[in-house]
């Protein structure tokens, strides 16, 4: 009977069983940034510990920077006071930290994976919910607390509870202008916000198969959307050529060797899942949310739905949301008034998403009274972005190009929204309150869906603003 | 150092109630502009408490222990921030249909029981708390029932969770760091830790 790859994973890292029940496994790459650290390491300090294995950890600052420039010290003293523990906690840990100006600072989940210091066959944590992201290159990588953090500084180590594994087929033939943000919203739309709970998520079949390795990003960024702390793809040569000559994969020397164990990471033919679903993806059109969670979405040629299509207590979860969304059931989302686009974060804020977004803003200018904000994901991304000359595209059509971060994905810095504002936001969150403001309202799409927005100055299908081969 | 054993929380309760509570709302992201823990307590669900009648700003429920909810509680973000708020506020124990798994390993690391009752009992259970707010519900871990009223309710909960409450490794350091050695021998045969980047001395 074949392995899957969550199990190979898992049984390889495992250090041993605990009197718990739970496993202690071994944590290949930790990833920190610097909102969920600064307490692990103070923990350190009170108990007279240190860094066990400072070349397995990799630091960054993304969520307070300031997206249109970086002067220290920060205005926000708070946001200064976090910037200043991560240098010196970092510093005297021994662990190298990638701050802005470096070149290759980001959002952690952008960063690591373009620097190749994701690599499949890893277990990889982070205290960040969205280190989903990584399976994308075949890891077994999930978010956790500060006080793991804490653990994994000091033994490099987690007690951690095996997840089942769930393996999501999808099929058919993508139509224009669907992505990956499309795929992953449908699967969280069908399998719910809470479906993952308990599971490892492997997406696979032919529609991952010919996915590029940023739009298996973008999947596996989501998958904690789905409830799916753990989600993945299994890697393949096009894994293998993405990491090839990145500063932290493997050198010359290494990566034939390495690409040989690669190819052994990955789920076996005929490996046993403990569940399985399969999708079609054939019939799917962009996709917006008209909710508070990410699972209230609907393609945009659909209806926001009416309360009484639900059951228990969804309905009345989808009755507040509306209320608080101010959507009409019954209607499309198209024309509703948008005052915000945010194009960027771990989810869309790659090379591919800003090419495609760049696609649609060649096609007009942003509409009078909207706000649009690009932020690139990372400082990488931002020197290829201008290589290419999109800084000029989005600036000549009315968006902002800022400098890379978090930025209004949850708004810890100046970036944020006002009481009522609507922002189409290519995120991964429409909390409320997520944007800054608590009656902030955010409608999750695609970075083309979300250029469209941004031109219209209204929710708009992307397909019939800018024709379906643009 | 050892965590101290939790065998029962015994305490009011607060009946919050709701499905897909995240953390934003638990403890909005502005105030994750710390770095310590300390003071969170005060700005937990800053931004529900708002709305009229919210019962973390219900004078009855002030002081209560155990925070009775719906299901999927604590999903979203990997802050911890949102447990440690809740703790500093007094919350021991969590009961609610199910949990995000990332707030329950965070809870668990912060010494709170979570655990799971079906959805008709909740109801139950929080219409009785309205009602009389200052009666005492028990999460009893070691025997697994929620007592209220002389009744006893069967709790579900991940038996690994409740083992480390009752034995007092809920606060884990300590457990991992007695396998070094195993630690060790187990990194010296992992492949990619041997792998060299570019220009890597050998
Ligand atoms: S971009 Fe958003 S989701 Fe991603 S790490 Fe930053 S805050 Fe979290």
């Amino acid at each position: 009977m074949g392995m899957n790859l969550l199990a190979k994973v898992w049984d390889l890292h495992r250090v041993r069983d605990l009197p718990s029940g739970a496993t202690q496994l071994f944590i290949g790459l930790h990833l920190i940034h610097e909102v969920t650290s600064p307490q692990a390491f103070e923990e350190l300090r009170e108990r007279g510990l240190h860094v066990v294995r400072p070349e397995r950890t990799f630091a960054v600052i993304d969520h307070v920077v300031p997206t249109d420039g970086v002067r220290r010290p920060l205005a926000d003293p708070l946001a200064e006071e976090m910037f200043t523990a991560i240098e010196d906690n970092t510093a005297a840990g021994g662990i190298a930290f990638f701050g802005p100006g470096c070149g290759s600072q980001g959002v952690i989940h952008v960063a690591a994976p373009e620097l190749g210091v994701t690599q499949p066959g890893m277990t990889i944590a982070c205290g960040d919910s969205h280190t989903s992201t990584h399976g994308a290159l075949g890891a077994v990588a999930f978010g956790i607390g500060t006080s793991q953090v804490r653990d994994v500084l000091a033994t490099q180590c987690l007690a951690a509870r095996r997840p089942k594994v769930r393996r999501i087929v999808l099929t058919g033939e993508r139509g224009p202008w669907v992505a990956a943000k499309d795929v992953i919203l449908h699967v969280i739309r069908t399998l719910g916000v809470k479906g993952g709970v308990g599971f490892a998520y492997e997406l696979a079949g032919p529609v991952v198969e010919r996915m590029e390795i940023e739009e298996r990003l973008t999947l596996c960024n989501m998958g904690i959307e789905g409830g799916a702390r753990v989600t993945y793809c299994n890697p393949d040569e096009k894994t293998f050529a993405f990491l090839e000559g990145r500063p932290y994969a493997p050198g010359r020397d290494d990566f034939p060797a390495a690409v040989a164990w690669w190819r052994t990471m990955a789920s076996d033919p005929g490996a046993t899942f403990d569940d399985e679903v399969v999708l079609d993806v054939g019939n799917l059109g962009p996709m917006v949310t008209w909710g508070i969670t990410p699972g209230q979405a609907i393609g945009i040629d659909e209806a926001v739905p009416l309360p009484s299509s639900f059951h228990g207590p969804e309905r009345a979860q989808a009755e507040e949301a509306q209320a608080f969304m101010g959507v009409t059931p019954g209607t499309p989302l198209a024309g509703a008034k948008v005052n915000v686009v945010f194009i960027g974060s771990c989810t869309n804020g790659r090379m591919s998403d800003l090419r495609l977004a760049a696609r649609v803003a060649r096609c007009g200018r942003v509409a009078p009274g909207v706000r649009a904000l690009v932020v690139p994901g990372s400082e990488r991304v931002a020197a290829q972005a201008e290589a290419e000359g999109l800084p000029d595209i989005f600036r000549a059509a009315g968006f902002q190009w800022r400098l890379p971060g978090c930025s209004m994905c949850l708004a810890m810095n100046p970036d944020r929204l006002q009481a009522g504002e609507l922002c189409v936001a290519t995120s991964n969150r429409n909390f409320k309150g997520r944007q800054g403001h608590p009656e902030g309202r955010t409608v999750l799409a695609s970075p083309a869906m979300a250029a469209a927005a941004a031109l219209a100055g209204e929710i708009v299908d992307v397909r019939t603003m800018v024709g379906a081969d643009a | 150092m050892t965590a101290q054993s939790i065998q029962r929380v015994k305490g009011r309760a607060v009946p919050l109630g709701g499905d897909d509570i995240d953390t934003d709302r638990i403890i909005p992201a502005r105030f994750l502009l710390c770095t310590t823990f300390a003071g969170l307590g005060e700005h937990a669900f800053e931004d529900d408490r708002k709305a009229p009648g919210h019962p973390f700003s219900d004078p009855r429920y002030a002081g209560a222990k155990v925070l009775i909810t719906g299901r999927n509680f604590g999903c979203g973000s990997s802050r911890e921030h949102a447990p440690q708020a809740l703790k500093r506020r007094g919350i021991a124990a969590v009961i609610g249909e199910s949990f995000a798994e990332i707030f329950l390993d965070n809870a668990t690391s912060c010494g709170i029981a979570c655990v799971c009752l079906p959805r008709e009992l909740i109801e139950k259970l929080i219409g009785d708390v309205r009602q009389d707010p200052r009666a005492e519900l028990t999460v009893d871990l070691a025997a697994r029932a929620v007592g209220h009223r002389r009744r006893n309710y069967p709790l579900a909960m991940d038996e690994s969770v409740r083992q480390r409450l009752l034995d007092g490794t809920w606060d884990v350091l300590a457990v991992l760091q007695e396998a070094r050695d195993r630690t060790d021998a187990l990194a010296a045969r992992l492949p990619y830790l041997a792998f060299r980047r570019a220009g890597a001395p050998r």
